[in-house]
């Protein structure tokens, strides 16, 4: 059974273990940093990809503000022409934060959007990533020829059934990368 | 293996069972059994802290003085689970991306300490990692048969292998229908374990 207890061995006992234990986590640190960073890289490429159209080349990430919140911006260029822009946006959802990477063609239409993270209700509002004829309605869309929202509120987007919070939320993230774009446009 | 290390190994699944007849850790076990998958995948991380956690308790623990022992296993419980953290981070990011708010939660989940408290502290190393085996294994089949059956039930697949299209009754993807099953569950395994 356990050993008597006084100043002195309790805290030597618990120097030694933190000791080892900060060494143990260290070094498993250094050990996953690379293969954390890359994956943490592959999410982020993976999205973006699914974003653009193909081919062009990516430049690094540009600080801008989204929605008032301060976000950022890939640009994909072939040579000097500028194919397309993808915009990361952050909104509330109806769960906590959903991110999208939203692409855009340099005429402003929607070229395709991509959930990066969410907290949705699973079955429901979770659904913005899944359900096809949901987010396919974003893909191509023109925000001068249609209205961005949802047609609850005399918009143009079909909600997610019982999900409509979710699905104002993604299409107000969508918009606010729309007008991010149109920031970038006029500098 | 003698019959008490057998007996130390299989209490976890049905009369010591974590999930349904001791109920501890129900937090996790509510919010991350949404599918079988994500179930068993919980299950496992728990597993894996459980078991180390338990064979380096039961080794120190005769020099732990008395009054700071519950810090000494906090900090070594703690210290499993960000290993883990750090692995799922770098080698399975999709499982991350699924788990990754209930990971940390493992630390403060009450299994964990209750095997160290209870069991680790006062038997030696191979009593305790086949305890931490059990108990490990027991959490997981449970995680596993409620993520099962609200897979089933909700989506309408198994496993990811979706069966029916369309949806199934959503209302056992959320938490109301966690509690439902959960509640069927025990009452089931409560029998098995009575007459074992």
């Amino acid at each position: 059974m356990a050993a008597k207890s006084n100043l002195t061995n309790m805290a030597l006992c618990l120097t030694a273990v933190c000791l080892v234990c900060s060494a143990l986590l260290g070094g498993m640190y250094v050990l996953t940093a690379e293969p954390i960073a890359k994956a943490n890289a592959e999410i982020l490429k993976t999205s973006i990809g699914a974003v653009l159209p193909e081919g062009g080349e990516l430049s690094e990430a540009k600080p801008i503000e989204v929605g008032g919140q301060p976000s950022e911006y890939y640009v994909s260029t072939s040579g000097e022409e500028v194919k397309a822009y993808a915009v990361k946006s952050t909104v509330v959802g109806f769960g906590g934060p959903l991110t999208l990477m939203v692409g855009i063609t340099p005429d402003g239409t929607v070229y395709n959007t991509s959930v990066l993270s969410h907290t949705e209700t699973p079955g429901l509002g979770a659904k913005c990533d899944t359900d096809e004829h949901f987010y396919s309605q974003f893909k191509g869309f023109d925000p001068s020829a249609k209205i961005l929202s949802v047609k609850k509120d005399g918009g143009d987007i079909d909600a997610i059934t019982a999900s409509t919070i979710t699905s104002r939320a993604y299409t107000l993230a969508v918009k606010n990368a729309v007008e991010a774009f149109k920031t970038i446009k006029g500098e | 293996m003698s019959k008490r290390k057998l007996g130390i190994f299989t209490k976890g699944f049905f009369k010591e069972n974590p999930t349904f007849v001791l109920l501890l850790g129900l937090c996790p076990t509510l919010a991350t059994t949404t599918s079988a998958i994500n179930g068993m995948s919980m299950g496992l991380a728990t597993l894996f802290v459980l078991v180390l956690s338990n064979i380096v308790i039961s080794a120190i623990a005769p020099v732990v003085p008395d009054k700071v022992h519950i810090p000494v296993y906090i900090v070594v419980i703690a210290t499993f689970v960000t290993i883990l953290q750090f692995a799922m981070q770098a080698y399975t990011p999709d499982m991350y991306k699924t788990l990754g708010l209930f990971i940390p939660l493992i630390v403060v989940n009450c299994i964990v300490l209750g095997r160290a408290e209870a069991f680790a502290s006062k038997n030696g190393i191979v009593d305790s990692a086949l305890d931490g085996l059990g108990i490990g294994f027991g959490f997981t089949m449970s995680l596993t048969v409620l993520g099962l059956v609200r897979e089933i039930l909700g989506s309408g697949s198994a496993f990811g292998w979706k069966f029916i299209s369309g949806d199934g009754i959503l209302l056992f993807i959320m938490a109301p229908g966690a509690f439902i099953a959960l509640g069927y569950l025990m009452v089931l395994f409560n029998k098995i374990a009575k007459k074992s």
